[in-house]
């Protein structure tokens, strides 16, 4: 049975999945009423599941789990900067926003992303939290997250922290607003990684930072950087240092304009997309009303169009960053949930597409715990 | 003294509105109900020590401009959330 985590505004669903029926049950709501950003189960172990929770105008929170669900508890010391010295400007953690299990040699270690843009790690699997203040104590942080005309509407977000599979202290974070940065040492000093990406919205077309990336991956073999941007879509070979907008072969009626992105869990050179209309006031919803999924098979040179079983017409979905998943069955099985509440699954690698539940929540974040 | 909760801590309390506590100023306090009910400050105050938006804390029905406010052992505290956003 495949397990996925559904983060909503009212609370995390877990689906149970039959992948040979296309089936599923829902458990939950865990947290009723509370929004989930984001739920991760840590693949060292296969049980101990990260949520990160915020109760209205409450403050922010990670509950964790130990028995795949069951039972919660809250973390000891939630994330939080740093208190500022008197007469400093101090800052609050909104809300955590991601959280990514560390290297698999660091059983344990946790990441989390916040808003407005902290980082935080912790080394006892989500007990206690403390800042990275390499990147939160940064001299150039402020100047690079920029202000609040810099950030999307519900404030801007330290995201897609990525671990480099073949070296621990490699960490990569995507920040709205901000760009792409990456540490080679846990974190203790950072360099911004954006050069070949467009931002259109600023005045330099090299700016080093104050990009907008909205989903970065790593691939888990390779450690190549993939990234679905405000402005385009961009693959990063590691020999080098430039972005290459690989949405350029997108179709032209459809564009390189979406949220999330996400790789294959074997094939280097697969990945797949949910376009969106990024046209006149960027709508962002399906173009046209008709919902596919691009995917790639050779690197971004050429994308297939896949909708069968999407809605063939007036289907104007929305898809967050975060809310698009891949397992690591064979074949791989994707999802996908909507800001209006449904879950769409395909057991094929994207060639055909079903419902698997609808009127959940407004859906932020879909992980794809277990593949069997 | 006599602190009453909103319901959206009620999980922190057992679901329990209303709670004895103690201490000199509203910072005390909030320690002491954290030190009883593991969690429940930083729902309501933040990591810079301040009252968070939305929630507001009243003292013997007079709102509380932050924590340094002092108590007296019969003073009654009123801790409100807003619910809104839909």
């Amino acid at each position: 049975m495949a397990q996925v985590l559904v983060g909503t505004r009212k609370g995390l669903f877990v689906l149970e999945v039959e992948r040979a029926r296309g089936a599923c049950r829902i458990d939950g709501p865990h947290f009723l009423g509370q929004v989930v950003n984001h739920a991760v189960l840590d693949p060292r172990d296969g049980r101990t599941l990260l949520a990160a929770v915020k109760a209205g105008h409450l403050g922010p929170t990670v509950f964790r789990s130990d028995d795949t669900g069951r039972s919660w508890q809250e973390a000891s010391r939630p994330p939080a900067f740093a208190k500022a010295a008197p007469g400093e400007d101090g800052e609050s953690v909104s809300h955590v926003f991601w959280l990514t299990p560390g290297h698999a040699s660091e059983p344990g270690r946790w990441y989390a992303g916040t808003s407005p843009q902290g980082l935080f790690v912790s080394l006892d699997a989500g007990r206690a939290w403390e800042p990275v203040e390499g990147f939160n104590a940064h001299r150039d942080r402020r100047k690079w997250i920029g202000g609040p005309q810099d950030a999307p509407p519900d404030g801007g977000t330290l995201h897609s922290i990525n671990v480099d599979p073949s070296d621990a202290r490699h960490l990569y974070i995507g920040m709205s607003g901000g760009g792409v940065f990456e540490s080679r040492d846990h974190g203790a000093t950072w360099s911004p990684l954006n050069r070949g990406v467009a931002a259109d919205f600023l005045p330099d077309p090299e700016a080093e930072y104050g990009h907008d990336p909205h989903c970065l991956r790593l691939h888990p073999a390779t450690g190549e950087a993939w990234q679905q941007n405000h402005c385009g879509i961009y693959r990063l070979d590691r020999a080098g240092n430039r972005w290459q907008r690989i949405g350029a072969s997108m179709p032209a009626e459809i564009g390189d304009i979406g949220f999330p992105i996400v790789l294959h869990p074997r094939d280097p050179s697969t990945a797949w997309v949910f376009p969106m209309d990024g046209g006149t006031v960027w709508p962002r919803v399906p173009i046209g009303g008709r919902p596919a999924v691009y995917r790639t098979r050779d690197g971004g040179a050429s994308w297939e169009r896949q909708d069968r079983g999407l809605p063939a017409e007036q289907g104007w979905l929305t898809v967050k960053r975060q809310a698009m998943s891949v397992d690591d069955g064979d074949p791989a099985a994707l999802y996908f949930g909507t800001t209006s509440g449904e879950v769409f699954a395909s057991f094929d690698e994207g060639d055909s597409w079903s419902s698997l539940c609808r009127h959940l929540p407004h859906i932020y974040s879909v992980e794809a715990a277990t593949a069997r | 003294m006599k602190v009453l909760l909103p319901t959206p801590l009620a999980d922190y309390t057992g679901h329990r509105r209303e709670v004895e506590a103690h201490g000199a100023t509203l910072e005390e306090l909030f320690d002491d109900l954290d030190g009883r009910f593991p969690g429940l400050r930083f729902r309501v105050v933040d990591e810079q020590g301040a009252i968070r938006p939305h929630i507001k804390v009243f003292v013997n029905r007079v709102q509380a401009d932050g924590l340094a406010v002092t108590l007296c052992a019969d003073d009654e505290v009123l801790v409100v959330a807003a619910l809104s956003g839909g």
